[in-house]
C-alpha cells in the first residue's frame, strides 16, 4: 500500500515538471515519470506479498500464491507504448530546437488567441 | 451471422501502413492508390457490417484466437459501433481522396499516408474492440500518429501545435492507463462485458466515482472540452487539411464521445437515474463548451482555427445531449456525431481547397473566392447551413432533436441555450462567408484557381451525404441512431448481449 502512494507521490512530481518546467526536456523528462509512476502501478496491483512468479512447474504448488501475471503483460505493452512516444516527443524537441535555436517554452509562442 | 471479417477493419489499414512504405519506393503514387482502396475497403467494411445488424439486429461478435471473452479480446460490432465506424470511414475516405492532390506541395508523401493509415487503424480499432486495455492501445496508436500528422508540416507553427498537443494528450492517455489499472485491480478483468458484470456487484463506493473521474479526466482531453482544449485549436488548425478534417471530424468523437459513453453507460452502467451528479457535470462541461466555443470562434481571423474552435462549441452540443441522458437527447447527440463529422470534415475541407489555391488562411486577406471557386464556396455555405442547424439539412434534426429531449426531461433553459447557440454558429460560419467567398465590394477577388478533380469531388461527396443525411432523416433514425442510441440506454444490458447471460 505504501508502495501504491509512492507511485502516486512520483506521478505528482512529474506531473508538476510537466506544468511548470520551461525547459522541453525537462518537461519530457516529467511526462516520463508520470508514466513510470502509471506503469509501477499497474505492475503493483498485480503484486502479493510472499508470492511467487507465474510460472507452473509442479501442479501440487498452491494456486493462491501466484503474482497476478495479467497486469505485468500489461505494463510491457503500456512501456513499448511509452517508448514511442518518447521518441516522438523527443525527435519533435529536435525539430523545435532546429527551428527556433531554443528549448525554452517561453520563446516558443506564436500561436495564440 | 458470421462475423470474421470484423479483425479486417484493423488488419487493413495496418497492412496498408506497412505497405505503403515498400511500393512508394517503386512508383510514389502506389501510396495513393494503396491508401485510397483501403479506406474505400473499410468503408465497405462499415457499410457491409451495417447491413448484416439491419437484416438481423444480432450483434456481431468475434473472438481473437478463439479465446472465450472472459479470457481474449472480443470484437464487438453493435449499431453504436455500425454508427461510428460509418462516420470514420467515410470521413476518412474523403480525406484521402482529398489527399491525393492536397499533398502537391508537401514532401514525404508516403509517410503522410502511412501515419494516416495507422490513424484509421487505431480509430476502427477504437470502434470495435470490447476490451479495455485494448481500446487503451488503440487510442495510442491513433494518437500518436496524429500527433506526427499535426507536426507534419515542419515548421515553426506546426512544431508548436504538435509539441503542445502531445504533451497534453499524453497526459490525457496517462490518465486512462491509470483509470484502467484502478479498474483492473477492483475487477481482476479486462473485457468490457465481464467488467461491467463485476462492478455491478460493488455498488458505487468512493473507488467507484474515483475511477470514473479518472477515466473522464482522460476522455475530456482526448475530446477536447472546455476547460480541457487548450490543445485543439493550435492542434487543428496546423495540421495539413485532410488531417484536420479527419482530427476535427472523427478523431474527437471516437476517442472522446463514442470512447467515453461505452465506458460510462455501457462498462460502468450510469444513467440519470442512478448517476444524476456525473449527467449533470456533463451538462455543465457542454454548455461551457458550446459558449466558450462559440464566442472565441467568433473572433478568430484564421479560417481553420475558426473551424477549431467550432468544433469545441460543437462537442458541447454531443455532451449535453448525453448529460440530458432521455432517449430523444441522446438520439441527437448520436445524430450529431454523424452530421457533425460530415460537416465539419466538408469544412475543413473546404479549408484546405482554399489554402491550396491562394496560399492563406488569413480571412482579412481573402476576399470574391467565390468568382473563381464556385464549388468550395457553396460547398462551405451548405456545410456551414447543416452545422448550424438549418432544415433540411443534417444538423437540423440533431439539434432539433437535442431540444426536443431538453424539453422533455423539463430543462427549458438547456432548449433555449441550444436554440440560441445554434444562431451563434451560423453567425460564425456565415463570418468566413462574408470575408472569403462574397461580398467586399471594396476589393477585389483574390485570384484563386478551382480545386482539382479529386479534391471536389471529396468535397461534393461529403455535401450530397450530409444533404442526404438531411432528407432521409427518418430511415437513418429508424435503423442506425434510434438502435444506436437504446445500446447506450440499455447500460449495462450490452454485457447480455455479448456473453448471453
Amino acid at each position: 500500500m505504501i508502495a501504491m502512494f509512492a507511485c502516486m507521490v512520483l506521478l505528482l512530481i512529474g506531473l508538476y515538471a510537466v506544468v511548470t518546467k520551461r525547459n522541453i526536456i525537462r518537461i519530457i523528462i516529467g511526462f516520463s515519470l508520470v508514466e513510470y509512476a502509471v506503469n509501477l502501478f499497474f505492475a503493483l496491483v498485480g503484486f502479493k506479498t510472499g508470492g511467487i512468479p507465474p510460472i507452473i512447474t509442479d501442479v501440487a504448488q498452491s494456486r493462491s500464491n501466484f503474482v497476478d501475471p495479467v497486469p505485468q503483460a500489461l505494463v510491457l505493452t503500456a512501456i513499448v507504448i511509452g517508448l514511442a512516444t518518447t521518441a516522438l516527443m523527443l525527435a519533435l524537441a529536435m525539430r523545435i530546437y532546429e527551428k527556433y535555436r531554443t528549448f525554452d517554452i517561453t520563446e516558443i509562442r506564436r500561436l495564440k488567441g | 451471422m458470421d462475423a470474421r471479417f470484423l479483425p479486417l477493419f484493423v488488419v487493413v489499414p495496418m497492412a496498408s501502413a506497412f505497405l505503403i512504405p515498400l511500393f512508394a519506393k517503386l512508383w510514389p503514387r502506389f501510396a495513393d492508390l494503396i491508401a485510397n482502396a483501403a479506406g474505400a475497403v473499410l468503408l465497405g467494411l462499415s457499410v457491409y457490417g451495417a447491413i448484416c445488424l439491419f437484416t438481423d439486429s444480432q450483434v456481431l461478435l468475434y473472438h481473437v484466437g478463439g479465446w472465450a471473452s472472459t479470457l481474449g479480446i472480443t470484437l464487438v460490432y453493435d449499431h453504436l459501433t455500425a454508427l461510428v465506424a460509418l462516420a470514420v470511414n467515410t470521413v476518412g475516405l474523403a480525406a484521402l481522396l482529398f489527399s491525393v492532390r492536397y499533398l502537391d506541395h508537401y514532401t514525404g508523401r508516403w509517410k503522410f499516408f502511412s501515419l494516416f493509415m495507422l490513424v484509421l487503424a487505431g480509430l476502427n480499432g477504437v470502434t470495435i474492440t470490447g476490451d479495455i486495455f485494448n481500446l487503451f492501445v488503440f487510442i495510442e496508436i491513433s494518437a500518436v500518429s496524429s500527433y506526427a500528422l499535426v507536426a507534419f508540416g515542419t515548421d515553426f507553427d506546426e512544431l508548436e501545435a504538435g509539441f503542445k498537443y502531445m504533451v497534453i494528450g499524453e497526459i490525457g492517455g496517462t490518465a486512462i492507463l491509470l483509470a484502467i489499472a484502478l479498474l483492473y485491480a477492483k475487477a481482476s478483468t479486462l473485457n468490457m462485458a465481464v467488467v461491467s458484470q463485476v462492478m455491478a456487484g460493488f455498488g458505487h463506493t468512493p473507488l467507484f466515482w474515483c475511477i470514473v473521474a479518472t477515466f473522464l479526466v482522460g476522455f475530456a482531453v482526448k475530446m477536447a472540452m472546455v476547460p480541457f482544449h487548450a490543445w485543439l485549436p493550435d492542434a487543428h488548425p496546423s495540421a495539413p487539411a485532410p488531417v484536420s478534417a479527419l482530427l476535427s471530424g472523427v478523431f474527437i468523437k471516437v476517442l472522446g464521445v463514442y470512447a467515453m459513453s461505452r465506458v460510462m453507460f455501457n462498462v460502468f452502467g450510469l444513467s440519470r437515474a442512478n448517476a444524476a451528479a456525473f449527467f449533470n457535470l456533463l451538462l455543465a462541461f457542454g454548455v461551457l463548451s458550446i459558449v466558450a466555443g462559440g464566442l472565441l470562434a467568433y473572433a478568430q481571423k484564421d479560417y481553420k482555427r475558426l473551424l477549431a474552435y467550432s468544433s469545441i462549441s460543437q462537442i458541447g452540443y454531443i455532451l449535453i445531449g448525453l448529460g440530458i441522458g432521455n432517449y430523444w437527447a441522446i438520439v441527437g447527440a448520436l445524430f450529431h456525431v454523424l452530421a457533425h463529422a460530415l460537416g465539419k470534415g466538408l469544412l475543413f475541407l473546404t479549408a484546405g481547397s482554399v489554402e491550396h489555391a491562394t496560399g492563406t488562411r488569413d480571412l482579412d486577406k481573402l476576399s470574391g473566392l467565390e468568382k473563381n471557386m464556385p464549388v468550395t464556396a457553396w460547398s462551405y455555405l451548405l456545410g456551414s447551413l447543416s452545422l448550424a442547424g438549418v432544415p433540411p439539412f443534417a444538423g437540423f434534426f440533431s439539434k432539433f432533436f437535442i431540444v426536443v429531449g431538453a424539453l422533455s426531461a423539463r430543462m427549458y433553459w438547456l432548449a433555449i441555450l441550444a436554440a440560441l447557440f445554434s444562431t451563434v454558429t451560423l453567425g460564425y460560419l456565415v463570418k468566413v462567408v462574408n470575408k472569403a467567398f462574397f461580398g467586399r465590394k471594396d476589393r477585389e477577388p483574390t485570384p484563386a484557381r478551382e480545386a482539382p478533380a479529386a479534391m471536389v469531388l471529396a468535397m461534393v461527396g461529403l455535401l450530397v451525404l450530409t444533404v442526404a443525411l438531411g432528407v432521409g432523416f427518418k430511415p437513418v433514425l429508424d435503423k442506425l441512431v434510434g438502435p444506436a442510441a437504446n445500446v447506450l440506454l440499455r447500460g449495462l444490458g450490452y454485457a447480455q448481449g455479448i456473453l448471453g447471460r
